[in-house]
């Protein structure tokens, strides 16, 4: 079926109408990874057949002019060398104590409770240190934005604390300076400053949520009565504010309960990815939603969205419609729940979509919630206000508060202010914290050449980056695990940040530079704090609370208070009449949003988000213009062609990536790449999408111009890595037959039993470890993939090797489509290593380097492994990952302080894989023999089970009837992939059960939504 | 015609027979140096940078293991004594011996010692000094007789074969856990009866699974 391009006989063209006309014609649900899987094109195949389809071709004999003989030749020696390498002695090594006894005994790790600013707001976490160094970041329980886990942001924030590439030195005008030389400079620009009641003086900042350096701006406001503080984020909350004040007259936040809520529509809102509580969000929709058998019945969620993300995929009733649009559905849904609102004309899909959301909507009253994305116009969330507000939804689903951060007015226009007023030459001195304005401020601002007009700019950030570069001052910051300091979370939560260790490289935070602006000699973050909480609480047993909120990683009593409001009717339908001339505009839409790993740039010298494979479209290491399989059909368009785009007035130049799930004529762009100083791992990547961001259209606008251009990229996208074949991998269902029959799962394929075999079977007398994943609690937002490489020490390659198929996580999300191109059904499938009791790589194993212990654990030996790669060859689960050159960074120091110590760091040539977090399952068994006691279930937790929003994951003993994964496995959804082959996996997947809505499909005859897993 | 030589056999037979005499010479010669303790370092003193001796703050003074090595019995690793441990005594008691020297230069400077490490595990070995100590291993029976040692050495040879002889057969080594820590403990005659009725007692399962140690 594919034709392969004339012009570029490497590249296989995509026939899209042939596989559209091919879904069609398929009966029952047929699930596949990716276009290339299911046009069957060499590249796949490719993968399917070898998983590191390349390596044969790592000495190309024309290119390298290594003939037979010199290969010969050189694996004889190398296999001489190999062997006499073992013979080596171990060099002397030195031990150093400590000079004083430290408090803590070496060799104890610790965890100590902060919280990790995700975007301003507070994300609690426990952090464990091991001889003083913070190595891995847990979720704190009693916090209500983590409620335990984390998130791939939080998890991956402790490799940024060590990055070689972090500003290590002050600058002025880019050369190195030192404190007091700057600390001397700001002093005599504030005496003067002073003397004009601090007319010039400015003071831009992220999203903040502290109450300190909230009283601190007080003091700094009373001693210069005229300077001004301006707030800039990319990641604001503007829309949402603005569509509140709106409706009711208040600035207000809306807290989403999803474990409160029977029907959730979304509407562009990625509630599950982004956003201040995504992690409580996706742990309170898992938990809402647990098959229970006949009587489940579950909630429904809808999702309309221009941007294929897990939260369209968690979805029970999906809509790809352009940003454009959603503003007419909003209204729709307004009119048909009985708002006096119009209702505007809609296709005919889309009227049934939004009768049937109505239907449920009113039918759940009290029970039901519309939320919005930040992306759409404050007039959408003031409807989504009215509408929650008219269906009673907002006592329990939906809750109003104040906001938590301490701007008091939007972003956008904060922002805007201040470059108007630079470019008046009114701004004499500016202190930028922790913000990089040059590379993110909206576009139309102009704020590079506005910053230009100001004598002295001073930058406070992580990076020398392209803020720095243009400012009279650079100062490095410190990282939040190097400071103190406070955050609050959206419910206003307080958690006091401590230090983890001391900043490595002097980094000051921006509690200290205000101290700084206040004239304190030596500004120090813990005084300010515990100043500002003295105050709050009282000299009367302070020290015991300030002990007691250190120690919990919550300050009690911060929780803010359900804010009272009355809806606005007449703005209201003002609102919706204002939306009317929105929506049903033609051509090409472009939407932007932050990228879901790197953010909107911050975190884009982090290697561990670099390549993490994005959610739905699985790429790492670069963005995208992401386009509709229908609108890549129109434009002839093929993956990796590079494209002009022009928006605005703005030209932009980045490969395609087709999507499917993506709305037609709608172009998904991911802010955050094209970064031209963000350190060694970010610099140069991927294209900068925010010249066309304005503030005029901060998320998406029409009339884009498409040009293809004769270029190709090549992208490292890893949706057909370690490819299954067929095979009913995943399963789900319905919710009706699941009612009908809870052990479907289990009937799509023939499992043998456990007495097929020819030898006699391993009795597991102590601990038979195993692990149950939920398919349908599991959202796939990575988080366990990139805890799993805090954990493990597993290393980072690169997009050249990633795009080989040799990225080294040892879990992956498998992602599947069934469905429609256009609009198919999603499914997650995190794969790891199986630990099979019959394990098909044990057999092959030339060296006995991968064995089975007496637990059923599935070990690799790294000291025995030679490298063949037998092992990996013959696992049909494809979870064994092989290092082909030194992937593991042995030499940078920074980097040596992050590893987590009880793992071993690999070499070259060493087959690896996952272990179930041995040494966890051997301290947690040691704790527990040394106690003289039995091992209580849920004492070993694994680092992805640990780290899991939804609660997908659960590990323990299968030999206790009593543990949690023992009763999941007892579950009727429960099903091993591949049993067929009688590999015994010890890990087993619980099947998903969506819950369409059956209005919807009454015409589908062919039943797309039964069961799923034939192919 | 014959075109070798009769002497051609035996040329012919000294190259094989020899090439492979060579072969495994070489091959027994690696394995035994490789055995031998200018590998291992099995018996080999190591200089110190301070000259302590075990032998007299052990048997002489009877000072306990645990004094300095606090978190044998909690932890992974048993403890090295930070400086201010010897200045706790020497502060009073020999307080101005150059032998101490290195130590009061130390405590001065605040720049830690940097003892040599006599028993040096490979990086791929995860080794736990508590669960053996709470299990009844006694510190001689892996580092001997310490107490009797001036300048420390290895006392085994650290191999993995010497590993997996008590991990195999446990009951010819442990003793009661309240004789961990005596240096003079000698196993009784019954020591087989006595090292089952332990194993019982204490729950002693040691693991020979790769992953006990290696992970």
């Amino acid at each position: 079926m594919p034709a392969t391009d004339e012009k570029d006989p490497g590249v296989t063209r995509l026939d899209l109408a042939a596989l559209r006309s091919r879904l069609e014609e398929t009966s029952g649900p047929e699930y596949w990874r990716s276009l290339d899987a299911l046009a069957e094109t060499p590249e796949f195949e490719d993968f399917l057949h070898a998983e590191f389809p390349r390596q044969a071709a790592a000495l190309p004999e024309a290119s390298s002019g290594v003939a037979r003989r010199d290969f010969l030749k050189l694996l004889g020696a190398s296999l001489a060398f190999a062997g006499a390498s073992a013979c080596t002695r171990q060099p002397t090594e030195k031990i150093v104590p400590a000079v004083k006894a430290p408090e803590e005994a070496p060799g104890r790790p610790l965890s100590f409770a902060t919280a990790f600013p995700s975007a301003g707001y507070g994300m609690g976490l426990l952090v464990e240190s091991h001889e003083g160094r913070p190595t891995k970041i847990e979720g704190n329980p009693e916090h209500p934005a983590s409620l335990g886990a984390t998130d791939v942001i939080g998890q991956a924030s402790i490799l940024t604390l060590y990055d070689p590439d972090r500003s290590q030195v002050i600058r002025n005008v880019n050369e190195v300076s030192s404190w007091d030389g700057f600390a001397a400079e700001i002093r005599a620009i504030l005496e003067s400053e002073e003397r004009r009641e601090g007319e010039g003086l400015r003071i831009l900042l992220g999203a903040v949520t502290s109450p300190t350096i909230e009283s601190r701006l007080d003091e700094i406001r009373s001693r210069f009565p005229r300077a001004q503080i301006h707030f800039w984020q990319t990641e604001n909350r503007d829309h949402a504010r603005a569509g509140a004040t709106l409706a009711t007259g208040r600035r207000l936040d809306a807290i989403l309960s999803p474990r409160q809520t029977s029907v959730l529509v979304s509407l562009d809102e990625d509630f599950l990815g982004t956003g201040p509580d995504r992690v409580r969000h996706i742990r309170e929709w898992s938990r809402r939603r647990r098959p229970s058998g006949p009587d489940y019945d579950p909630p429904r969620l809808y999702v309309a969205e221009s941007v294929h993300t897990i939260s369209g995929a968690a979805a029970d009733e999906r809509l790809a419609v352009r940003a454009a649009d959603v503003s007419s559905l909003a209204r729709a849904i307004a009119h048909h729940v009985g708002l006096p609102v119009e209702s505007p004309a809609l296709s005919d899909a889309h009227t049934r979509w939004v009768k049937a959301v109505a239907e449920d909507l009113t039918r759940n009253r009290g029970a039901g919630a519309v939320i919005v994305g930040e992306g759409q116009a404050p007039e959408v969330h003031a409807l989504a206000w009215a509408i929650n507000h008219h269906l009673g939804n907002m006592e329990g689903p939906i809750e109003a508060v104040a906001p938590s951060t301490i701007d008091d007015a939007a972003m956008g226009e904060s922002i805007r202010a201040l470059a108007r007023d630079m470019r008046a030459g009114k701004v004499e001195a500016l202190f930028m914290l922790g913000v990089n304005p040059i590379y993110d401020a909206p576009s139309d601002l102009g704020f590079a050449d506005a910053l230009a007009s100001v004598t002295h700019t001073i930058h406070l950030g992580l990076y020398a980056d392209e803020t720095a570069r243009v400012s009279r001052w650079h100062v490095p910051a410190a990282h939040y695990l190097e400071s103190w300091g406070d955050v609050r979370s959206l419910d206003g939560t307080a958690t006091l940040q401590q230090p983890l260790i001391a900043p490595l490289y002097d980094g000051k935070s921006a509690l200290e530079i205000l101290g700084l602006i206040l004239g304190e000699a030596r500004p120090s973050g813990h005084k300010a704090l515990r100043a500002h909480w003295q105050k709050e609480w009282g000299e009367p047993g302070f020290e015991a609370s300030w002990e007691q909120a250190l120690h919990d990683g919550v300050v009690v009593k911060t929780r803010s208070a359900t804010a009272s409001f009355r809806i606005d009717r007449e703005a209201v339908r003002n609102a919706a009449s204002a939306l009317a001339g929105a929506g049903g505009v033609d051509g090409l839409e472009v939407t932007y949003r932050p990228h879901p790993t790197v953010g909107d740039g911050s975190y884009a010298n982090n290697g561990w988000l670099q390549e993490c494979p994005t959610p739905m479209a699985k790429l790492t290491w670069d963005n995208v213009v992401l386009v509709a399989p229908a609108t890549a059909e129109r434009l002839e368009l093929q993956n990796q062609d590079v494209v002009e785009l022009e928006v605005g007035g703005a030209m932009l130049r980045g490969p395609v990536w087709i999507l499917p799930g993506q709305p037609e004529d709608s172009l998904g762009l991911q802010l955050g790449y094209g970064r031209t100083r963000a350190g060694k791992v970010g610099t140069g990547r991927g294209f900068d999408v925010y010249p066309i961001k304005t503030t005029s259209a901060p998320a998406f606008q029409t009339g884009a111009r498409l040009t293809k251009t004769d270029e190709t990229a090549r992208l490292a996208c890893t949706q057909d890595h370690g490819t299954l074949e067929g095979r009913h991998v995943v399963r789900f269902a319905d919710v009706d037959t699941y009612r009908r029959d809870p052990a479907f799962a289990q009937h799509m394929a023939h499992e043998p039993s456990i007495d097929d075999t020819l030898y006699p079977n391993y009795e597991y007398k102590g601990h038979a470890w195993g692990m149950a994943i939920d398919l349908d609690a599991c959202v796939g937002c990575n988080a366990c993939l990139v805890a799993c490489q805090s954990e493990n020490n597993i290393p980072v390659v690169g997009p050249e090797q990633v795009a080989m198929g040799r990225e080294m996580h040892w879990m992956r999300i498998d992602r599947y489509w069934t469905g429609d191109l256009d609009e198919p059904d999603t499914h997650h499938q995190p794969m790891l290593c199986q630990h099979c009791e019959r394990a098909p790589c044990e057999v092959v194993c030339p060296v006995n380097a991968t064995v089975h212990d007496g637990e059923g654990l599935n070990l690799m030996v790294y000291n025995r492994c030679v490298g063949t790669r037998y092992c990996s060859n013959n696992c049909p689960y494809k979870v064994r990952r092989f290092n082909f050159h030194l992937y593991a960074d042995w030499d940078t120091e920074s980097l040596k302080l992050q590893r987590n110590p009880d793992v071993t760091v690999r070499s070259r040539g060493v087959m690896e894989k996952c272990t179930y977090c041995i040494q966890r399952i051997n301290h947690g068994r040691n704790e527990a023999k040394k106690d003289g006691r039995t091992l209580q279930d849920g004492e070993i937790v694994t680092a992805c089970q640990q780290v899991c929003p939804a609660d997908a994951i659960v590990f323990g003993d299968l030999n206790d009837p009593e543990s949690e994964v023992a009763k999941r496995k007892a579950d009727p959804r429960n099903y091993s992939v591949l049993g067929e082959l009688n590999t015994r996996p010890r890990t087993t997947y619980l099947a998903s059960v969506k819950n369409p809505n059956p209005a919807l499909h009454e015409d589908d005859e062919s039943d797309s939504h039964g069961t799923g897993g034939h192919s | 015609m014959q075109v070798f030589h009769r002497s051609t056999n035996v040329l012919s037979r000294v190259t094989i027979f020899g090439g492979l005499l060579i072969v495994a010479a070489s091959f027994y010669l690696l394995a035994t140096v490789n055995a031998s303790p200018w590998v291992s370092r099995q018996g080999v003193a190591r200089e110190q940078p301070v000259q302590f001796s075990h032998r007299h703050h052990a048997k002489e003074l009877g000072i306990d293991c645990r004094y300095c090595h606090t978190t044998v019995e909690e932890l992974a690793y048993a403890g090295m004594p930070p400086t201010q441990t010897c200045i706790n005594c020497h502060a009073q008691i020999w307080s101005d011996s150059p032998y101490l020297e290195p130590v009061r230069a130390s405590w001065r400077d605040e720049k830690p010692i940097e003892w040599t490490k006599v028993y040096d595990l490979p990086g791929y070995v995860y080794f736990d000094h508590s669960a053996h100590v709470t299990k009844g291993v006694g510190c001689t029976s892996c580092h001997g007789n310490v107490d009797e040692q001036n300048v420390l050495w290895q006392e085994p040879s650290l191999h993995m074969e010497w590993c997996l002889n008590c991990h195999r057969e446990p009951e010819k080594y442990v003793r009661p856990p309240s004789e961990v820590f005596n240096m003079d403990w000698e196993p009784p005659a019954d020591q087989l009866r006595l090292g089952l009725e332990l194993i019982k007692l204490n729950d002693i399962e040691p693991r020979e699974d790769c992953g006990a140690c290696h992970r």
